[in-house]
C-alpha cells in the first residue's frame, strides 16, 4: 500500500460477457489531490467508478481505502465510508426543496418526530454559504439552473464527511461561469484535504482544476502522470490510441483518395447551429460527392451537430437549409423529403426496430413509395429488399428474418439500407463502424466511398481517427461544442487534428 | 433451414406457450365442457356464447393495437357509454343516422385521447383515464342519467338478427378481426404500428409520421368502442349509459395479455386478442353452467391472466 494514498486500485480486472472491460488497471488517490480520470467511449472508466463504489466486484485486484482492503456491498456503503460519487445527471428530487433534497433521507426531526423545517432551512444555508451558493433553500429544486442544481448535489455528496469525491462528468451540461463555480468548489475539497477523482472529457479542466491525470484506453492504463508533465497533444493521442511521434498509415481503412467534389451550391448548408451548452454557432457545408468529417473528442458536440441538422434535436439558433429549402425548424420526416437521410450513432437504441423483420426494417422510411391505397406491395418490397441485401451482402437467413437476430455489422447494413433506399442527396453517418467486425467495417467503408464517388453527400462521425482521416476530404474538428479548426486535402492528418483538438 | 435451426436451437417452451397458450386453454375448456357439462355442444348454446362475447371483442381488438403502439386505452368503456347515450337521441331519424353519430362520437373520443398522447405527451394510461371518467359522466348528462328503451327495429336487428344462420353481431366481430389482422400484416399503417411500438425515437429519425399514426390508432379504438356500444344496446334494446361498457376495458386487455400480445409494444396478435376473449367468455360460462359462484370464474381468469404475463415476461428476457 502506498503510504499516504486515501485510495489506492491495485491491478483490477473486470471481465463482461465475451469483453474485457478492465485489465490490471491501477489508481492511487492522495489526500488533497484533484486526479483527472480520462478516455474515450468504453475505456473502462464507469467500470472502474463502479469497482470502487462496490456496483460490481472485480474478478482481481484489490481497492485499499484509508489503509484497509474493502469490497463495498454498493454505493450507500461506500458513501457511508466516506466515498461520495456524483454522477452526470443529477439525481436529486426536481420537485423537492433545496433544503430537502440536501437533507433527503437524513432529515433533522424534532422530538416528536416530524421534520424540523426551521433546522433544516437553517443548516441548509449554511452548508450551501460555505461553497458561495446563495439561493433561496425553501425554493424547488427543479425551478433553478442545471448549475445550481450540479451544486447542491455536491453539497449533498459532502455534507456527509467525504474523504474521496467522484465526479463523473460534472460539468457536461453546465455553462462556463457554472463551471467556474463548480472547480472553486473542486479548489475548496482540495484544500480541505479531500481526494477527488474529476472524470472529464474536456481537456482544459484537466489542465485547469487537476494536479495528476490517467489515462484509460480500451480498459487499460494507458498514462498516469502529474498534469504539469503532460503535453496536450501528447495526452490527445494517449486518448485516441496514437503515437504522436510516428502517425503511420498502415493502410487498415479501405478508402481511396479524394473524390471530384462538384462546384456549385452545396447540397446542405447548416448556419449557426446553436443549444446552449452544448453547441456554438456550427456551420457545415457538404458538396455533392463529398465527404465531410467530423471529429473531436467524445462530447466536443459532433452527434448533436447531426441531430441539429437532421431536426432530431432542437436549437436555439440556426438555419439548415437542404434542397433549396432554408429552414429554421425540421422534423425528421421533413428533412428526409428534403433529400437527408441519417444512420443514428446508438444502433440499438434509435436504428432498429428489433422485433420487426429485416425486411420491414429496410423499407420502414419507403413505406409510401412501396404502397398502393395504403397496402405495400409485395412485389415491390421484395424487389427492393432483395437489391439491398445483395448489394450490401447482408447476411441474412431469409429477408423475415428478425433484425435483432442479426450481428451488430448487419445490423447497420441495414440501417443503411433503409436510409440508402429513399436516395438522398445527402447521407448522415454517426459511427458507422463502431462496435462491428472488421470485415463489415471495410465494406462499409468502401461503400462511404462508392456512394460519394456516385455524387452523394456524405457527413461522416467517427471516434476512430483514421477513419476520419482517410475517409474525409473535409474535415472539421469540433471542441467544447464548436468548430475549432478546418482541415483540408493534404492538411488532413491525424497529428493535425489531435493538434487542433488539444490546441 | 428450419432443420438447421431446430437442431441448433432448444425448443422454445415458453415461446410455444405465448403463441399457442390460449388455443391449448380452449381446448382445454372445450373438452372439460364436453365431458362435464350438458347441453354444452348445442347450436344453440355456442352461438350464445358467440353473441355475449361480440362487444368484448370488438373491443379488445381496438385495444390491441392500442397497445402494439406501446399505449393503452383506459376509455373504451366510457366512449361505448356515450355511444348508447346518443343513439335515443338521433334515433328518430332512423337508425343508421343514429348509429352514424354514435360511431363519429367515438372516433372523437378517440381523437382526443391520439392528441393528448401524440401531441401533449401524455403517458396513455393517465390520457386515456381522464376520459375514462369524463366519459361516462357525459353519457349520463346526455342521457340525463336514464335508462332509454328503443324500439326501432333495424338497430334491434343488429344485435339479434342472422345472415344466413350467423347471427350479425358474429359476422361483425369477424369482420373487424379479419380486417385488424389484414391491416397490421399488410398495410403500411400496420407496419408503422409495429415500429412506433417497438422503438419509437427509431421510427421517428426514420421520418415516420409518428403523431398521425397514434392517433390513428386511438380514432380507431374508439370508433370499435363506439360500435361495441351500437351492438350492445341493440341487444338490451335499451340504452344504459350507466352500466354499459362498465369495466369492459379490463376485459379488453385481459383478452389482448391472454392472446399472446405484449404489452411493451412492438408485437401484436389480432388472431389471438379474439380467442383470448373467446376464452375468458368461456370461462365465464362453464362456472355458470356448473353452477358454481361467480367468484370462481374470477380466480380462474386471475389466474389465466397471470399465468399469460408470467409466460411474456420469460420471453422478454431471452
Amino acid at each position: 500500500m502506498t503510504p499516504d494514498a486515501t485510495l489506492e486500485v491495485r491491478e483490477v480486472r473486470k471481465h463482461f460477457a465475451g469483453v474485457q472491460a478492465l485489465d490490471n488497471v491501477d489508481l492511487i488517490l492522495r489526500p488533497g489531490e484533484v486526479h483527472a480520470l480520462v478516455g474515450e467511449n468504453g475505456a473502462g472508466k464507469s467500470t472502474l467508478i463502479k469497482l470502487i463504489t462496490g456496483v460490481h466486484r472485480p474478478d482481481g485486484g484489490a481497492v485499499h481505502y484509508r489503509g484497509a482492503p474493502v469490497a463495498f456491498s454498493g454505493p450507500r456503503e461506500a458513501q457511508a465510508a466516506g466515498i461520495s460519487t456524483i454522477y452526470q445527471e443529477v439525481n436529486l428530487v426536481p420537485q423537492r426543496s433545496v433544503a430537502g433534497n440536501l437533507f433527503l433521507g437524513r432529515e433533522p426531526v424534532n422530538r416528536f418526530g416530524l421534520i424540523d423545517r426551521r433546522r433544516m432551512h437553517r443548516e441548509a444555508r449554511d452548508i450551501l454559504a460555505r461553497y458561495g451558493i446563495t439561493v433561496d433553500v425553501r425554493s424547488r429544486l427543479g425551478e433553478l439552473g442545471l448549475g445550481v442544481q450540479q451544486m447542491v448535489a455536491v453539497a449533498r455528496a459532502l455534507a456527509t464527511d467525504a474523504h474521496v469525491v467522484i465526479m463523473d462528468e460534472p460539468t457536461s451540461s453546465l455553462e462556463p461561469r457554472e463551471v467556474d463555480l463548480l472547480l472553486d468548489v473542486v479548489d475548496l475539497l482540495r484544500q480541505r484535504q479531500v481526494a477527488v477523482l474529476y472524470v472529464t472529457h474536456k481537456l482544459d479542466e484537466v489542465f485547469r482544476a487537476c494536479e495528476r491525470v490517467t489515462v484509460l484506453r480500451d480498459g487499460r492504463l494507458a498514462h498516469t502522470g502529474e498534469v504539469a508533465a503532460t503535453d496536450r497533444l501528447r495526452l490527445v493521442a494517449t486518448m485516441l490510441g496514437r503515437d504522436v511521434d510516428f502517425v503511420r498509415r498502415h493502410g487498415a481503412t479501405t478508402f481511396t483518395d479524394e473524390h471530384r467534389t462538384a462546384a456549385g451550391p452545396p447540397v446542405l448548408r447548416a448556419e449557426g447551429l446553436t443549444r446552449a451548452p452544448r453547441l456554438r454557432d456550427v456551420s457545415l457545408d457538404v458538396h455533392a460527392g463529398e465527404v465531410v468529417g467530423l471529429a473531436g473528442l467524445l462530447g466536443s458536440g459532433r452527434t448533436e451537430t447531426v441531430k441539429a441538422v437532421f431536426g432530431a434535436a432542437p436549437v436555439d439558433a440556426g438555419t439548415v437549409t437542404v434542397g433549396g429549402l432554408r429552414k429554421k425548424r425540421w422534423d425528421p420526416a421533413a428533412a428526409i423529403r428534403g433529400g437527408l437521410a441519417m444512420v443514428p450513432e446508438d444502433r440499438k437504441a434509435e436504428g432498429v426496430i428489433p422485433e420487426l423483420s429485416v425486411r420491414d426494417n429496410i423499407v420502414l422510411a419507403a413505406l409510401p413509395r412501396l404502397s398502393v391505397a395504403g397496402f405495400v406491395s409485395e412485389r415491390r418490397r421484395a424487389q427492393l429488399v432483395d437489391t439491398f441485401v445483395e448489394r450490401l451482402r447482408i447476411k441474412v437467413a431469409s429477408p423475415a428474418q428478425k433484425v435483432r437476430e442479426l450481428s451488430g455489422g448487419n445490423q447497420q447494413k441495414v440501417l443503411l439500407a433503409r436510409m440508402l433506399c429513399l436516395h438522398p442527396k445527402v447521407l448522415i453517418l454517426d459511427e458507422p463502424t463502431r462496435g462491428i467486425d472488421v470485415g463489415a467495417k471495410a465494406e462499409i467503408q468502401a461503400l462511404i466511398d462508392d456512394l460519394a464517388e456516385q455524387g452523394l453527400g456524405v457527413v461522416l462521425i467517427s471516434s476512430d481517427l483514421e477513419e476520419v482521416v482517410e475517409g474525409a476530404d473535409r474535415v472539421l474538428v469540433l471542441r467544447d461544442g464548436a468548430v475549432a479548426g478546418v482541415l483540408h486535402g493534404d492538411g488532413i492528418t491525424e497529428e493535425a487534428v489531435m493538434r487542433v483538438i488539444a490546441s | 433451414m428450419s432443420l438447421v435451426q431446430a437442431v441448433r436451437r432448444p425448443v422454445d417452451v415458453t415461446g410455444l406457450f405465448q403463441v399457442g397458450g390460449v388455443y391449448v386453454a380452449i381446448a382445454v375448456v372445450l373438452v372439460f365442457n364436453l365431458l362435464f357439462t350438458p347441453n354444452f355442444a348445442t347450436a344453440a348454446n355456442l352461438r350464445l356464447q358467440l353473441v355475449q362475447v361480440a362487444p368484448v371483442a370488438i373491443v379488445a381488438i381496438g385495444m390491441a393495437l392500442v397497445i402494439a403502439t406501446e399505449g393503452i386505452d383506459l376509455s373504451v368503456g366510457s366512449t361505448m357509454a356515450i355511444s348508447a347515450a346518443l343513439l335515443p337521441l338521433y334515433i328518430g331519424y332512423g337508425a343508421w343516422p343514429a348509429i352514424g353519430i354514435a360511431l363519429l362520437a367515438g372516433a372523437v373520443v378517440g381523437a382526443v385521447n391520439g392528441s393528448l398522447v401524440a401531441f401533449a405527451g401524455m403517458q396513455p394510461i393517465i390520457a386515456t383515464l381522464g376520459l375514462l371518467v369524463a366519459g361516462r359522466g357525459l353519457a349520463l348528462v346526455i342521457a340525463d342519467g336514464r335508462l332509454t328503451e328503443l324500439f326501432d327495429p333495424t338497430l334491434a336487428g343488429l344485435g339479434n338478427a342472422s345472415l344466413l344462420g350467423v347471427p350479425v353481431s358474429v359476422l361483425l366481430f369477424l369482420a373487424v378481426t379479419a380486417a385488424a389482422g389484414l391491416t397490421v400484416r399488410y398495410a403500411a399503417v400496420g407496419r408503422r404500428i409495429l415500429a412506433i411500438g417497438g422503438n419509437r425515437p427509431a421510427a421517428t429519425l426514420a421520418g415516420l409520421p409518428v403523431r398521425r399514426t397514434l392517433i390513428t390508432v386511438y380514432v380507431l379504438s374508439g370508433l370499435l368502442a363506439a360500435a361495441a356500444g351500437v351492438l350492445s344496446t341493440s341487444r338490451q334494446g335499451a340504452s344504459d349509459p350507466s352500466f354499459v361498457g362498465l369495466l369492459i376495458e379490463l376485459s379488453a386487455i385481459t383478452a389482448v395479455v391472454v392472446g399472446g400480445t405484449p404489452l411493451s409494444g412492438g408485437r401484436v396478435r389480432i388472431l389471438g386478442t379474439l380467442m383470448g376473449a373467446l376464452l375468458m367468455q368461456l370461462i365465464t360460462a362453464t362456472v355458470i353452467q356448473q353452477n358454481l359462484p361467480d367468484s370462481t370464474a374470477r380466480m380462474i381468469q386471475a389466474g389465466i391472466i397471470i399465468a399469460a404475463v408470467y409466460v411474456q415476461r420469460g420471453r422478454s428476457r431471452t
